[in-house]
C-alpha cells in the first residue's frame, strides 16, 4: 500500500513534525481495523531500523490537524520475549528513535481481564495514553457488559468504545485525538506486578461494571468439528484441496482471459505498427513480456481472498494448530503454514505472509523456504519440460505418468522448504532461545469485507507494480540481445542465409546475437548440466522471472509458435562444441533444467520483496546464493542419476 | 523487570505446600479445570512473565478445552478467551486441580 498521491509535495521533513500517535495492543485486539479506519488507504509499510520487523506507518487527518499514526507490533506484554516486541519496547522508550508523543491502547473488550493487565504495563510508561476498546457489538451481543464512562474513571485515561471494521466511535476517536496535550493520566500508575496486577484489574473490572462475555456458542460447536482429532484433520485437508482447486481451477478461465486480451492487442500492433523493429518491441517484447506476468494477476488476487477469508473467519489460527506438530519438525511454528501455503501460488505473498510470525528468526527462516514452494511461475516450465521428457499416454497404475512427474515436483519443492526453514533455524542463529509458542484462538467471525478488499487491493497493487516493471525491463533488454547486432542483407547472403526465409533469417540473427554470445560466455557453468548456449540463454532470461524461459526458448529456437515450442525442441541438437548434432533435449538434460528450476531463485521479483521484508540486502543475497548454488549441485546429481538409469 | 520468577502461590504460600495434588498444565485431560499455583521457566524470566501475561497468574483458573490431533499443542481457557500453548510452555505452568 502506497501513498505516493497522498505525499507528493510533501517533504519528509514535515512528516515527522506532526504528532506521533502511536497503537499498541494484543495481536488480536484490532489494531489495523482501527489503524485502517484512522489513515485510510494511505498506509506505508516498512521496516524499523536494522531489524526484520514489518512497519506501518500513516497519517491522519482530522478537520486541518495531521498526526503521523504508528501501528506498533502487537504484544501481550512489555516484557519482550521475540526481537519484535523489542522494537515495541525500544519505541516506547525512544531507544534509538523518536518515541510517540500519545498512545492509543487498543483491547478487545471480550478479553477485558487479561487486556487490562498490558494496558497497566502501558500505562506506568507514563506516555499519554487513550484506551480505544474494540468488539463492544460483539461483547454485548454474547451478554456481556462495560461502562465505557466508569472505565475511564477508573483507570484515570479516555476510553474510547469502536467497531473498528464498520467505522463506529472512529468519529469520536478522532475528536480525542485534537485534545492529546490535555489527555488526563493516572492519578497512581497502575502495578505491574502481576500479583497485584491482579487484584487492581478486579477492582477496575468491577468498579466499570464489566460483565464477561458468554463463550461464543458456535465456536464452540464449530471447534468440536475443525479441531477435532479426527474430523478436524479430515477438514483441514478437504479445506486445503478446494484451497487449491480454486486457486488454480477458478483462476484459469480469468487467466485465459487476461491472455486473450493481450493476444488482441498483440495482433492490433503487429497489424498497425508497420516497423518490423517497433512491432516486434511492442508486440513480443512489452505486449508479450507483460501479458505473461498478467496472466498470474487472477491467481494473485483469489489466493489473497481465500487468504484474508480464512484469516478473517478465523480458520487459519485453527490450521496454525492443527499443523503446528508438523511445523515443529522443521524448527518452525503453527503460523509459518500460513506463508509456506500462499507461496504455492507465488512466494511474494507469501513472504509477505511472514509479517504474522512474531520471531524475527521464524520469519528469515521462512522467508528463505518460501521460494522452494512451487509457485505458479514455475508451472508452464514444468508443463513444458515434462511434455518433452514423459509420453502423455504413459501411465503408472491408475495415474498419467505427466502427473506423477507434475506431483514429484511440487514434492520436492514442499520436502526442501521444510529442511531448508529446519537448516536456517538450527544454523541460523545458535546463540538466542526459542520463541514460545502461544497462540490466541478468537472466536469465529463474520470478515470484514473492507479488510479483504484491502488486502486483495493491496496485494494486486504491489504484484502489478513490482512485477511489470522487473518484466517489462528483462523483456526488452533480451529482445533487444537477440536482435542485436543488426546484419546486412549482403552479409547474411555472404553467410549463405537465404534471406527470402524469414525463418532462417531470424535464426541467423539469433545465432550471430550478443545473446548467444552471452550463452556462450557462460557455457562452461552449465555444460557439466548438459545445457546448451540456447538453454543457457532461456536460464538466464528466467532470472527475472521463470516463466520468461518458455518464452525465450521458444524466440532462442526460433520455433513456430513461440507459446508451444515444444515440437522444434523435441529436435533440437547442439550447433557447436564436442556435442554437436546430438539432441539437447534429452532425459538427463530435462531431468537436471527440473531441478533446477525447481531449487533456483530465478524471480527478480521476490529477490525485491525479500529486501524489502528484512530490510537489508544481506538475506536476498543468501537466499539468491544457497539457492542458485543447491539449484546446479542438484541437476548435476539428477542429470547423473538420470543418465545412469536411461544409460 | 526481567528477572522475574513467580515462585509463590496465590495466597503466598511458598510453591510445593499444595502436596500430591499439583501437576502442570500440560498432565491435565480435556476438559479438567486447575487453579494456577506458580509459573516458572528455568532461564527464561521473560517467557515466565509472557505467561503470566497470557493470563496464568497465580490463582486463575484454567479450563482444559481440546488437543491438537497430535496431542500438542493444546487449548486452554483462561481470563475469559482461549489460548492456545505448546506442551512445553504449558508444563512450565503448575496447577491444582479442582472439583466443579
Amino acid at each position: 500500500m502506497s501513498s505516493s498521491c497522498h505525499e507528493s509535495g510533501q517533504p519528509a521533513a514535515q512528516l515527522t513534525q506532526l504528532p506521533q500517535v502511536a497503537l499498541v495492543g494484543a495481536p488480536n485486539a484490532g489494531k489495523t481495523s482501527v489503524f485502517n479506519a484512522l489513515t485510510g488507504l494511505n498506509a506505508k509499510t516498512g521496516n524499523y531500523p536494522g531489524v526484520t520487523v514489518a512497519r506501518f506507518a500513516g497519517t491522519c487527518r482530522v478537520g486541518d490537524r495531521k498526526f503521523a499514526v504508528e501501528d506498533l507490533p502487537g504484544s501481550y506484554g512489555l516484557d519482550p520475549v521475540s526481537l519484535d516486541e523489542q522494537v515495541l519496547v525500544d519505541v516506547l522508550d525512544g531507544d534509538g528513535m523518536r518515541a510517540p508523543d500519545a498512545l492509543l491502547i487498543v483491547v478487545d473488550a471480550t478479553t477485558l481481564r487479561r487486556s487490562l493487565g498490558f494496558v497497566a504495563q502501558v500505562l506506568a510508561r507514563g506516555l499519554p495514553s487513550c484506551v480505544v476498546l474494540t468488539f463492544t457489538d460483539e461483547l454485548l451481543r454474547r451478554q456481556g457488559a462495560v461502562d465505557v464512562d466508569a472505565l475511564s474513571q477508573a483507570l484515570g485515561v479516555p476510553v474510547v468504545a469502536v467497531v473498528g471494521h464498520r467505522g463506529h466511535g472512529i468519529a469520536e476517536l478522532r475528536e480525542q485525538l485534537l485534545d492529546w496535550r490535555d489527555w488526563p493520566t493516572p492519578v497512581m500508575p497502575p502495578p505491574v506486578d502481576p500479583g497485584e496486577q491482579d487484584a487492581w484489574v478486579e477492582s477496575v473490572l468491577s468498579y466499570a461494571g464489566y460483565r464477561v462475555a458468554q463463550p461464543h456458542g458456535l465456536t464452540r460447536r464449530l471447534d468440536a468439528v475443525l479441531l477435532h482429532p479426527l474430523l478436524g484433520t479430515v477438514v483441514f485437508f478437504a479445506v486445503m484441496v478446494l484451497f487449491f482447486q480454486t486457486v488454480f481451477a477458478l483462476a484459469a478461465p480469468l487467466q485465459g482471459g487476461v491472455e486473450a486480451f493481450f493476444g488482441v492487442l498483440s495482433e492490433w500492433v503487429s497489424a498497425h505498427v508497420t516497423n518490423p523493429w517497433l512491432s516486434g518491441l511492442f508486440g513480443d517484447a512489452l505486449i508479450g513480456g507483460v501479458g505473461g506476468v498478467l496472466v498470474f494477476l487472477p491467481q494473485i488476487m483469489l489466493l489473497f481472498l481465500l487468504i484474508s477469508l480464512l484469516e478473517g473467519v478465523g480458520y487459519m489460527s485453527r490450521a496454525a494448530v492443527l499443523m503446528d506438530r508438523v511445523m515443529g519438525r522443521a524448527g518452525l511454528e503453527g503460523r509459518a503454514f500460513v506463508a509456506l501455503l500462499s507461496s504455492f501460488a507465488c512466494a511474494i505473498p507469501g513472504i509477505m505472509a511472514t509479517r504474522t510470525l512474531p520471531s524475527a528468526k521464524d520469519r528469515i527462516a521462512t522467508m528463505m523456504a518460501a521460494p522452494l514452494m512451487t509457485c505458479a511461475a514455475r508451472l508452464p516450465v514444468y508443463v513444458v519440460l515434462i511434455g518433452l521428457l514423459v509420453d502423455p499416454a504413459a501411465t503408472f497404475g491408475p495415474f498419467g505418468l505427466q502427473g506423477l512427474v507434475m506431483f514429484g515436483l511440487y514434492l520436492l519443492g514442499a520436502v526442501s522448504a521444510m529442511l531448508a526453514a529446519w537448516a536456517f533455524k538450527k544454523f541460523g542463529d545458535r546463540r538466542s532461545q526459542p520463541t514460545p509458542f502461544y497462540l490466541e484462538m478468537p472466536p469465529y467471525r463474520l470478515p470484514s469485507p473492507r479488510a479483504v478488499l484491502l488486502a486483495v487491493w493491496g496485494a494486486a497493487s504491489s504484484f502489478l507494480r513490482k512485477c511489470s516493471t522487473i518484466i517489462v525491463a528483462t523483456t526488452m533488454v533480451l529482445w533487444l540481445l537477440l536482435n542485436l547486432p543488426l546484419h546486412s542483407t549482403e552479409q547474411m547472403q555472404a553467410a549463405g542465409v537465404d534471406t527470402a526465409d524469414s525463418a532462417a533469417v531470424s535464426a541467423y540473427v539469433v545465432d550471430h546475437s550478443y545473446a548467444a554470445e552471452v550463452g556462450r560466455l557462460v557455457a562452461p557453468v552449465f555444460d557439466p548440466l548438459g545445457f546448451d548456449w540456447r538453454i543457457n540463454v532461456g536460464v538466464l532470461s528466467a532470472q527475472s522471472a521463470r516463466e520468461t524461459f518458455v518464452a525465450t526458448l521458444g524466440q532462442v529456437a526460433a520455433a513456430e509458435d513461440p507459446e508451444d515450442p515444444a515440437d522444434a525442441l523435441r529436435a533440437m541438437t547442439y550447433s557447436d562444441g564436442p556435442r554437436a548434432g546430438e539432441l539437447i533435449f534429452t532425459a538427463p538434460t530435462i531431468a537436471a533444467l527440473l531441478v533446477y528450476f525447481a531449487f533456483a531463485l530465478q524471480c527478480m521479483a521476490t529477490v525485491g520483496v525479500i529486501r524489502r521484508e528484512t530490510g537489508t540486502w544481506r538475506w536476498p543475497l543468501v537466499a539468491f546464493g544457497y539457492l542458485t548454488v543447491t539449484a546446479w549441485l542438484m541437476a548435476y546429481l539428477a542429470r547423473t542419476v538420470t543418465a545412469f538409469f536411461v544409460g | 523487570m526481567t528477572s522475574r520468577t513467580f515462585e509463590q502461590g496465590a495466597d503466598g504460600r511458598p510453591q510445593g505446600e499444595a502436596g500430591g495434588g499439583e501437576r502442570t498444565l500440560a498432565d491435565l485431560t480435556p476438559s479438567a479445570t486447575a487453579q494456577v499455583v506458580s509459573v516458572s521457566v528455568p532461564g527464561s524470566p521473560a517467557v515466565a512473565r509472557r505467561l503470566a501475561d497470557l493470563g496464568f497468574t497465580p490463582g486463575t483458573e484454567v479450563r482444559v478445552l481440546r488437543r491438537a490431533p497430535l496431542r500438542d499443542p493444546l487449548i486452554y481457557q483462561v481470563k475469559d478467551y482461549e489460548i492456545c500453548l505448546r506442551r512445553a510452555q504449558a508444563s512450565c505452568v503448575t496447577v491444582v486441580e479442582v472439583d466443579r
